[in-house]
């Protein structure tokens, strides 16, 4: 856990209060709906379809149970008792309004919790590998760069008016639970022949209407000199990013019509007129944050305790220990992943109930530690293998022990129309059927790693060209129709999904991923042949077929 | 529009020139960048101070060999949403060490005087009255700053190193 100091804890405090004050003027008539518009975004505020909606960020997807508690009490107290965990490591509560918002931020700084830049055209909340700090064999604990970049890109006073929104992502594990490449920013750390610390730095990914994957701009920049180069990145996207269509407005426009050796070579000439300046970070201001990083008093214990070998006779718990239940760093402990995608239920989706029990949980197993993770699903990062049978009825009671992680029903959705003003269709009620198709663990479990992304419109929140199956909502003729694309990833080898062919209605998008799912399992060459490996190996060709040859 | 300066508002002394109208021989006067650039030898020699209204979307390194005699470079926010200028200040300021008044002019609204202060502009035309008026207020909003700039500033990594310093003096 990063521990606010006093410092920190003003520059929340003050942005509340400014945020009050902005707040009163715009409820006075001081402030027009287009001058407030931006301010409030920069706080979380959006106006949604039915109310204001309120995004909340959870730096680097690392909460502490206090810090949970609260959320839940925000849901409580402000909303209607429920909050939604976004693919950025945000959650957000649907029904609030906006007299109340300074009391809910105010509420959430007492536990150095805060909306700034949830949204706007600036730096948004810096993501990573939800693993961060006990996944085996990454280079170093991400987060301690995730938390240099979230100060260097608070509140800054050159880039808070970008041409658009800019998102980056850091990972230090050789599987990449970040999405690094498809952000504005991937960093990648790894170590240089020296052994010193540095990141391959990616640029120009994204989703929305036009997917780009990052692309290599720099192989290494040492740590010392990150925030520098990203400094030099942004300046030359703040005054040549296009302003002129919002749609063009992304960095990833930018380096795709530039290509990426010209802008390169912009943000090389830009950089070397800055390294050396005051953003470089000596040794000594790295340590300082990393030793505000706490980490937990682990026990010498067993990877096999006696709990855990008498509990795996019960089929239920083996299936959710095999599912859910993930390798540590350390001997003894282990990742657990809480599915929050039980069938039939809105993706993402948590309770005030259920997070006053998780937090409880973790205080009680994983040393008062939670995480968040892209894929919308919650995790305890450390504990105790002797533990998790308990552990595991507990979370079954309070139905967040489905065995689903990273298996078809562990679907990535966006809110959609359900709640989202840009929405063209629905995209939960897609995400509820398909939970409840594919409700059989033993199928899913047969079928093996697929992750289904559900867009309800062509800004992609529901990362659906990443999706090992994509589906997008379009709107044809005031109805609701769906694209659908296979073989994209979101991982190391991030790609772009294929469309298979024309939109399918509402109706029928279940039967069809029904189809996609049985043409796999009768073409895939082995049974651990996942569904992205096949689609690679035979192209979309065979599924095409499968699914429009009696449509 | 009041102008706020200093912290105070007060009387724009400068002309500030439309792209047709006639360049004034003497007094204060701001000119826009392309009138400034066709002759701007001779525009330095105007008896009265002589100043450049310069849009966002032009390298701000035209102006170098100029910048010891400008007094003053209003730089333009068509809207407070579009962040240019931002970088062209702390062009101007921190790199091309500019050291008159770097003003800022456009959609001005009192929630970006902090950070246009740290980013070097030292001069404020505000759309609003109220605005203008709760200048002096508003600047003392925040106290903790994370990113170094040219305003001098203390960032909160060094006031932690001081802060840590000064405990492992004691």
């Amino acid at each position: 856990m990063y521990a606010y100091d006093e410092i920190d804890r003003t520059l929340i405090n003050e942005r509340v209060s400014e945020f009050r004050d902005q707040v009163k003027r715009r409820l006075a008539g001081e402030l027009t709906e287009d001058e407030f518009k931006m301010l409030r975004l920069m706080n979380g505020v959006y106006l949604q379809l039915h109310a204001y909606m309120f995004r909340v960020a959870i730096p680097y997807g690392t909460l502490s149970s206090p810090q949970l508690r609260k959320m839940a009490h925000v849901a409580r107290r402000y909303d209607r008792g429920y909050g939604h965990f976004t693919t950025r490591q945000n959650i957000q509560f649907n029904w609030i309004k906006l007299a109340d918002l300074p009391d809910a931020l105010e509420d959430l700084a007492s536990v150095g919790i805060h909306a700034m830049q949830t949204s706007g055209n600036c730096t948004r909340n810096v993501t990573t590998d939800q693993w961060a700090g006990v996944a085996p064999g990454e280079v170093e604990d991400p987060r301690i760069w995730a938390e240099l970049l979230r100060q260097y890109s608070t509140m800054h006073p050159e880039f808070s008016f970008l041409p658009r929104k800019f998102k980056i992502a850091i990972t230090a594990s050789a599987y990449d639970r970040a999405a690094i490449k498809v952000h504005d920013i991937g960093l990648r750390i790894h170590k240089n022949e020296a052994g010193e610390t540095g990141f391959e730095v990616l640029v120009g990914g994204g989703l929305g209407r036009t997917p780009f994957i990052g692309r290599v701009i720099k192989p290494f920049v040492h740590g010392r000199d990150i925030l520098s180069y990203v400094e030099s990145i942004l300046r030359v996207y703040n005054q040549y990013g296009r302003r002129d269509n919002i749609y063009k407005a992304r960095i990833k426009i930018l380096v795709h019509e530039l290509g990426i050796e010209k802008f390169a070579a912009e943000v090389e000439d830009e950089w070397l007129a800055t390294r050396d300046s005051a953003l470089t970070l000596d040794s000594e201001v790295v340590e300082d944050i990393r030793s505000r990083f706490s980490y937990p008093h682990y026990q010498k214990l067993s990877d096999t305790p006696d709990e855990l070998t008498a509990a795996s006779a019960d089929p239920h718990f083996a299936r959710w220990l095999k599912n859910s239940v993930a390798p540590h760093q350390r001997t003894g402990y282990a990742i657990v992943t809480l599915s929050l995608k039980p069938v039939g239920g809105p993706p993402g989706d948590a309770t005030a109930d259920q997070m006053d029990a998780v937090a409880d949980l973790a205080d009680k197993y994983s040393f008062g530690e939670i995480r968040v993770g892209h894929e919308q699903n919650l995790a305890l990062p450390s504990v105790a293998r002797r533990d998790l049978p308990a552990l595991w009825r507990q979370l079954d009671k309070l139905g967040l022990a489905t065995p689903n992680v990273n298996l078809v029903t562990d679907i990535i959705a966006c809110p959609g129309l359900d709640y989202c003003s840009l929405a063209n269709t629905r995209s939960i009620p897609i995400a509820q059927e398909l939970t409840r198709r594919f409700a059989n663990n033993d199928l899913a479990e047969l079928i093996g790693r697929l992750h289904i992304n559900i867009s309800g419109c062509i800004n992609a929140c529901g990362h659906h060209h990443v999706g090992h199956i994509g589906i997008l909502g379009v709107e044809k003729n005031g109805e609701e129709f769906f694209q659908i694309t296979i073989g994209g990833r979101a991982d190391e080898h991030a790609v772009v999904g294929t469309l298979i062919g024309p939109a399918v209605p509402f109706a029928e998008v279940a039967d069809v991923i029904e189809d996609i799912v049985e043409a796999y399992l009768a073409l895939r060459a082995r049974p651990d042949e996942l569904f992205v490996q096949t689609v690679e190996r035979l192209g979309v060709e065979p599924f095409k077929e499968r699914v429009y040859a009696t449509r | 529009m009041p102008l706020v300066k200093q912290g105070k508002i007060v009387a724009d002394g400068y002309i500030q020139v439309a792209d047709d109208a006639e360049i004034p021989v003497e007094g204060a006067a701001l000119i826009p960048a392309a009138r400034f650039l066709a002759d701007p030898e001779a525009l330095l020699k105007r008896s009265g101070p002589t100043g450049v209204i310069w849009p966002n979307n032009r390298d701000p390194e035209e102006l170098v060999p100029y910048l010891d005699k400008l007094a003053v470079v209003a730089l333009v926010f068509p809207s407070f949403r579009d962040g240019r200028a931002y970088s062209q200040a702390r062009l101007l300021r921190e790199r091309y060490k500019y050291k008159g008044e770097l003003r800022a002019t456009g959609q001005v609204l009192r929630d970006q005087f902090v950070i246009m202060l740290r980013a070097g502009f030292d001069s404020f035309e505000v759309k609003k009255d109220a605005d203008a008026e709760a200048f002096a207020a508003t600047v003392k909003r925040y106290t903790v700053f994370y990113q170094p700039t040219g305003d001098g500033r203390i960032t909160a990594l060094h006031q932690r190193m001081q802060l840590r310093h000064a405990e492992n003096a004691r």
